[in-house]
């Protein structure tokens, strides 16, 4: 049948047929043999896993906690394919006797609220049309909200925000202020996505002072922009791909302030779970000091 | 939390006498809270009390009921600064912004010579400035006159944008109210607000190059005024106010546009070489070994050699082509109006194979996985073997799809004309769709995290290209047909308000926008340092693009409606002036 086809197809060159090994004589398999049949049989498990875990900590020299956390991990699963759905958020409210547990608090409830209802429709329910708003549109409107909640509820504090929607692979991200969301690669990289909206950093960028001047800078808390202040609200919006194999992780500056790199890959990648990477990254900020109050969130998409 | 009422004082019965009533709405529910806030409050009754300037509003009274404090004050006639910048669409008269910031000097030095002490301004901003009906300054909103709380944790906000660098630092002196002001005349003559620009960037945002009509000499008071570190500034407001005047007598105040100037090159590009086709070129170019391919209205696909223009071979079709051609192993892919998709030898033009649809063909073909994809107007998306050139499937869309497929991870991505969006398998099975208010006709770019197309609905869209959520959306000025350009963590569009638009991939942040006369339909492309897009205003710009600031532009007998071709540092550009053009990048 093949040598009609060639004939018919008037293909003249007769290939040289490639050297196959003969199965039969030889016994047992060799251990390529096996891999090919073994992964030839392997039902493929496709099945992508949102996970996370959270850790907190007054620290060591505060008496009020002024971080606030959440974290939501959700995961929708079936022949329509599979949909991982988190939102976390850490919100470091400032300066003590404005109030800002009060900012920070109602920040991440306003966010969380507000996204939440947003995607119930389209998540929840069995026939949904596709969305007309896109992620970066609801993250804006998720914090003006949070903005007016807070100039409601406590007129004259402020809070950071940092908030990761993960929908699918897709991270979105809205930031404001000087908490941060990092990826943190099993090879010990650590790439920080967000920057910080503080003095300090500015001075940085602008090369007026170098980054070890920078850690030791006197005023490295002044914030210019942060949620509940000013007329003009201007978060940072973006979407990034999640990273894999990989970490996200946000965390408040009482983390990132006290503890280097190398801290933060040993922390997680020694940790067997994800829970034990969060408390590895509490107790050592604590163990650093704990200056300021310790809020930290990791993520992971595996599978 | 506050607002403004115009109010009548009716101690005086028989005159109209209008009053301001600044009232503030405490809805804090800790009563520590309240009690700062009613502080606050009674500071700025207590120090307006003491001032007398024609500048700064008088207070009549100040009373709170229950939650509400209320400030009675001199009624302003008129507008706020930052409403007369915002109002008008153009760049405010050099000569009215230099009259205003003189009184400011004036009222600031009255401030600052307070005894026994000096009293600090702290935010001036345009907001906070009000322009009455004869024109003349008065500073509002003294509430914000505090010094810098620092918290527990030593967080400190000041007012974005206008504020100094050490004002951060929770140093507030004279200098730091010249810096403020320099900042309010930054503004009101750029008109970039700079509460929505990084702090201390406005050396980045020289006021020449946005708006060239303002004296260099006006422009060396504000920088002096915004000196990073404030022993460079003016000592004193006193100083500024001499160093306006003497801006004011230089320029006469009077002085109209100033001299523009800049390295902008309009004429004087000069084409390596053109050929003429019997027709227009709509569509873009395509180039591989020493030779540039192009399909014009006249039927034909021409080929020309790269080098000088020099005709090689035409190939005749029944009907227009404008999509662009694919190179691929020596033969040339291109679609038809005539409903056919052609091959050829990409060396003699002898047909290889045609391949027919039942409709014309004005989506150029993409080839991935031994397959060519693309749409026709019979509303059909066809993928047709590469070998064979036989059909592998056909997907039905509910329009004529005229954008070009776009492959990435096994899935082909087109628009059509219904504004339906299709994600589609290799099998020809639809993964998902998406539904834009109007006709997708721009083609899809991308990358494993993102699509990038705009719509006729003025939208340039970014979907996951995994479920066809939607990312991002960018509001253009006027529907749109141009294929986005995608470069960096940049993507580029043009649209027909005729603007090319450059934003951020992952924030859909705008970068810049630049206008050219008319509609601009083809697809910008970058090479090296350089952004090359036509216009239907005839012309070719070179821009960089990074900034958008025009290189050059070159003239054209015709429209642009194609995409530039750019290979081996020269730019290859159809006009509907019948000609081709090749230009050195």
């Amino acid at each position: 049948m093949d040598k009609i086809f060639r004939w018919l197809s008037g293909n003249k060159q007769e290939k040289q047929p490639t050297p196959v090994q003969d199965l039969t004589n030889t016994a047992p398999l060799s251990e390529q043999q096996i891999q090919a049949i073994v992964s030839h049989q392997n039902p493929r498990f496709d099945l992508q896993q949102l996970i996370s875990s959270c850790g907190q900590s007054v620290g060591k020299q505060r008496e009020l906690n002024e971080d606030s956390l959440l974290a939501i991990t959700a995961m929708m699963a079936g022949n329509a394919g599979n949909l991982p759905f988190g939102l976390y958020i850490v919100a470091d409210g400032m300066g003590g006797h404005q109030f800002g547990e009060v900012a920070s608090n109602a920040a991440i409830r306003t966010v969380a609220g507000y996204i939440l209802r947003k995607f119930h429709p389209y998540l929840f329910h069995i026939k949904a049309d596709t969305m007309d708003e896109s992620f970066q549109e609801i993250m804006q409107a998720a914090v003006s909200e949070a903005q007016r909640a807070i100039q409601r509820e406590a007129p004259g504090s402020g809070t950071t925000l940092t908030a990761a929607l993960v929908l699918g692979q897709q991270i979105t991200v809205a930031h404001i202020g000087d908490s941060r969301a990092y990826f943190i690669y099993p090879d010990g990289r650590v790439e920080p996505i967000t920057r910080d909206h503080s003095l300090v950093k500015r001075l940085e960028e602008l090369g007026h002072i170098t980054p070890d001047e920078a850690a030791n800078y006197p005023h490295r808390n002044v914030l210019y922009r942060a949620l509940g202040q000013g007329e003009i609200l201007d978060p940072d919006i973006f979407t990034v791909g999640f990273p894999q194999p990989g970490s996200l992780m946000i965390c408040s500056d009482g983390l990132w302030g006290v503890l280097t790199e190398q801290d933060l890959t040993r922390a997680i990648n020694d940790a067997p779970t994800l829970q034990r990477a969060c408390q590895n990254l509490v107790n050592a900020a604590n163990a650093a000091g704990g200056p300021d109050n310790i809020s930290v969130i990791l993520a992971q998409l595996i599978g | 939390m506050g607002s403004v009422y115009r109010a009548r004082d009716m101690h005086f019965p028989n005159v109209t006498k209008l009053v301001a009533v600044k009232e503030m709405i405490n809805t804090a529910p800790d009563p520590l809270v309240r009690d700062t806030i009613i502080q606050n409050f009674e500071r700025e009754a207590n120090l307006l009390a003491t001032l007398h300037h024609p500048s700064i509003p008088r207070i009549y009274d100040y009373f709170s009921v229950e939650s509400r404090s209320y400030l009675v004050l001199e009624f302003i006639h008129g507008k706020d600064m930052e409403t007369i910048i915002n109002d008008v669409n153009s760049f405010l008269p050099e000569h009215q912004i230099l009259a205003w910031a003189i009184e400011l000097c004036d009222v600031l030095d009255y401030l600052h010579k307070h005894k026994p002490d000096p009293i600090i301004f702290r935010d001036m901003k345009p907001s906070n400035v009000m322009i009455n009906h004869s024109g003349d300054v008065m500073l509002v909103d003294f509430g914000i006159a505090k010094t810098f709380q620092t918290g527990i944790k030593g967080t400190m906000i000041g007012t974005e944008g206008y504020s100094p660098p050490e004002q951060y630092r929770g140093e507030a002196t004279p200098l730091a109210d010249i810096y403020a002001l320099g900042a309010t005349i930054h503004h009101a003559l750029t008109r970039r607000d700079p509460r929505l620009e990084p702090p201390f960037s406005f050396s980045e945002r020289p006021i020449r190059r946005i708006n060239a009509n303002v004296s260099p000499e006006m422009e060396a008071v504000v920088n002096m005024a915004l000196e990073y570190n404030p022993e460079s500034r003016f000592h004193t407001a006193a100083d500024m106010k001499q160093a306006l005047m003497v801006v004011a007598r230089k320029t006469g105040a009077l002085v109209l546009a100033g001299p523009t100037t800049g390295p902008i090159q309009t004429s004087g590009i000069k084409a390596l070489w053109s050929f003429k086709c019997e027709d227009e070129i709509r569509g873009t170019p395509a180039a591989a070994q020493g030779l540039v391919y192009v399909g014009s209205y006249d039927n034909n696909l021409y080929a020309l050699n790269a080098a000088d223009g020099k005709f090689q071979w035409k190939y005749p079709t029944d009907a227009g082509v404008v999509t662009r051609p694919v190179v691929l192993d020596g033969n040339i892919y291109f679609g038809s109006e005539d409903k056919r998709l052609h091959v050829v030898s990409a060396r003699t033009g002898k047909v290889v194979w045609t391949y027919y649809t039942n409709g014309p063909i004005r989506s150029s073909p993409r080839i991935a996985e031994g397959h060519i994809f693309f749409g026709s107007d019979d509303n059909q998306i066809h993928a047709v073997n590469l070998n064979t050139g036989r059909m592998a499937w056909r997907f039905e869309a509910a329009d004529a799809v005229r954008s070009t497929p776009f492959v990435v991870r096994e899935l082909v991505y087109a628009g059509c004309e219904s504004g339906d969006y299709y994600a589609i398998d290799f099998r020809g099975d639809l993964k998902w769709r998406f539904h834009a208010k109007r006709a997708i006709t721009s083609s899809t770019v991308g990358t494993e995290q993102a699509l990038f197309f705009a719509s006729m609905d003025s939208t340039l869209y970014a979907l996951d290209p995994r479920n066809g959520w939607v990312l991002w959306r960018f509001r253009l000025g006027k529907p749109s047909i141009s294929t986005p350009c995608l470069v960096d963590d940049l993507i580029f569009v043009g649209a027909s308000d005729g603007f090319i638009y450059a934003m951020e991939t992952r924030s859909s942040k705008e970068v810049w926008r630049f206008k050219t006369e008319h509609q601009v339909n083809g697809s910008p492309v970058v090479y090296k340092d350089s952004l090359y897009c036509g216009s239907v205003d005839g012309h070719l710009y070179c821009l960089e693009y990074r900034t958008g600031r025009l290189r050059w532009k070159f003239a054209t007998g015709g429209a642009i409606t194609g995409t530039p071709l750019v290979s081996d540092d020269i730019v290859y550009v159809g006009s509907t002036d019948h000609h081709i053009y090749a230009l050195l990048a």
